[in-house]
């Protein structure tokens, strides 16, 4: 951050013209289609194809997110997606902060290997499970339903979570865990009324990073689920678009639903989802 | 307190449910898929053992074309690391020198590593649609319809079609991680250089870049195992096709499973999959190291 105050004065005049042009140019090209979808969400077809490809809409069709919520079962989808994202997000928190307490503060044997273990974890890719979990989900016939997909999703997230509380226990002190002791509190006493309200910076940090894997997760999504009853947004929007191939407005309408929670969110906190990126790929 | 500490039963309340979920969803089914991967099994009748017969077809059979995807991986793979993996830099260089506009930026250059790349693959669907698509409507506008074509489903183009929309995504996401590393550098050392005479290129060349190798070396993994996992944008726009063109190990994998019933040749394409991500990560950080020396 520092660099940040020293660089500013001596850079600030000499800094190129042209940088701002290829920024530009860059900002431009990371907007426009965002831009694009949000307006052509609002048109209709004859102006989407021809009239009015680019400019806002003149005619600001809602209607065609009326249809994508009934006729293209958005409203179903989105609802599965918050769902799943929500108990993914819920169980991640909990078993990781849990996890990386007995890893970092309770003494045992093996504990190094263990910690080792989930974190190999972080390298494994999703594709060495997906058959075999495939497998067991269809002999206990749970391939779709809401666990099919919260409980894989968990798991995966698991790693992550442990390696970004981690991080953030150390800011815990362990005196204050002492002084919880000598109170009389015992163990999860300890762990729920000190740790927990302590690491709340990283909780959120968690369940950021573990929203946007869990509500853009794809390949999970097509595979463990085909009943359109269970289905997510992300696979929602694949079918949508086979059935809607034609009419463009509604199925813009649809991928804005689908962003616009995102979006929401990161406006209001930037800073924390991108430290949280960070957090998640650098340990410092 | 430390006879807490070795509380054999809040041991196990803690970390029995995340145990637990990491053995039955990772461990468990990594040993399934190597063993899966020695049988001839379609999912439903008794499989057969077959040794290493999937995956001698894997690296012979020209039909089942996995030779082919490996290429086009390692060509996405090429790509992010000597394409992507510079412009990002470029970004993050130029934005932590604390321009005017530094955070809006850098908040709109992380936007589409946030947005769903099933919504970003759609968009491109009708980016490159032939008869309405944005680029085809432009060439036709600029009186040059002989450029036009079917780009997703034309062999000679569905690849860099499919390929330049991951290029674009991830820009902001190696932009961040690269940004947050040239902030980490202390600002005595880059003082010092200053006073040594050095200018901004020769800042850039000898201190930071290297002050920053860890985290190059973190997105060079990350850019090599993400093409060789890459699935969405392929799967949305393509999925593999046409005639196998953009065809990825992950997009293989799935039609396997799912179209042709085939959970052993599915499996072993998995297992080379996760072998090939461990196999580069340590490679890379090899290399990183042995210039560290």
């Amino acid at each position: 951050m520092n660099l940040d105050k020293t660089l500013k004065g001596t850079c600030k005049k000499k800094f190129p013209f042209i940088s701002y042009i290829i920024l530009g140019i860059w900002t431009i090209v990371d907007i426009f289609p965002i831009y694009w979808m949000i307006t052509f969400s609002l048109k209709d077809n004859a102006e989407i194809f021809g009239d009015n490809i680019i400019g806002l809409p003149k005619n600001w069709i809602f209607q065609n997110y009326v249809e994508a919520f009934n006729t293209g079962n958005m409203k179903l989808y989105f609802f599965n997606s918050i769902l799943v994202t929500f108990c993914t997000i819920l169980l991640t928190v909990i078993f990781s902060l849990m996890a990386c307490y007995a890893l970092t503060r309770l003494e045992w044997r093996g504990r190094k290997l263990i910690n080792n273990i989930f974190m190999l974890g972080l390298t494994v890719p999703i594709h060495a499970a997906i058959i075999p979990v495939f497998v067991i989900l269809r002999n206990l016939k749970m391939t779709n339903s809401y666990q099919a997909l919260i409980i894989p999703y968990t798991a995966f997230a698991l790693s992550m979570g442990i390696m970004i509380f981690s991080g953030f226990i150390g800011n815990v002190p362990k005196q204050l865990e002492e002084a919880a002791c000598i109170d009389g509190c015992g163990m999860f006493g300890i762990f729920f009324r000190v740790v927990l309200p302590l690491m709340r910076p990283a909780i959120s940090a968690v369940a950021i990073f573990t929203f946007l894997q869990a509500w853009n997760e794809l390949m999970f999504a097509v595979v463990f689920v085909s009943d359109s009853k269970y289905r997510t947004l992300t696979v929602g929007i694949q079918t949508m678009s086979g059935s809607y191939t034609t009419k463009w407005g509604p199925i813009g309408a649809a991928l804005v639903i689908a962003t616009l929670p995102t979006l929401f969110v990161y406006s209001f906190m930037s800073k924390k989802i991108q430290g949280s990126l960070i957090a998640g790929a650098i340990k410092e | 307190m430390n006879k807490l500490r070795r509380n054999k039963l809040a041991l196990v309340f803690f970390i029995l449910p995340a145990a637990t979920m990491f053995i039955g969803i990772i461990i468990i089914p990594i040993f399934m898929s190597l063993t899966y991967s020695f049988q001839n099994w379609d999912g439903i009748t008794q499989s057969q053992f077959v040794g290493i017969n999937n995956y001698i077809e894997l690296f012979t059979s020209k039909s089942a074309g996995f030779m082919k995807t490996i290429g086009n991986a390692m060509l996405l793979a090429l790509l992010s690391t000597f394409i992507q993996l510079p412009i990002s830099l470029f970004f993050a260089l130029i934005l932590s020198k604390g321009i005017k506009g530094e955070r809006f930026f850098v908040t709109v250059f992380f936007v589409p590593v946030l947005i769903s790349t099933v919504v970003i693959g759609q968009l491109w669907l009708k980016v490159y649609n032939p008869e309405y698509g944005i680029i085809n409507t432009f060439l036709r506008a600029i009186n040059h319809p002989d450029l036009c074509k079917t780009w997703l489903g034309d062999q000679s183009t569905a690849l860099a079609a499919v390929f330049f929309p991951i290029l674009w995504q991830y820009v902001g996401y190696h932009m961040l991680l690269l940004y947050a590393g040239v902030k980490n550098v202390s600002t005595d050392i880059i003082e010092a250089a200053k006073i040594d005479g050095a200018n901004y290129w020769q800042t850039c060349t000898r201190i930071i870049i290297p002050m920053i190798k860890p985290v190059i070396k973190i997105c060079v993994i990350f850019a090599v195992t993400g093409s060789l996992k890459a699935f969405d944008m392929i799967y949305v726009l393509t999925n593999g096709g046409p005639a196998h063109a953009s065809e990825v190990p992950s997009t293989l994998m799935v039609s396997m499973i799912f179209r042709r019933n085939r959970f052993g040749f599915g499996s072993a394409i998995a297992v080379m999959i996760i072998f090939l991500c461990f196999f580069f990560a340590i490679i890379i950080k090899k290399c990183f190291k042995t210039e560290d020396d």
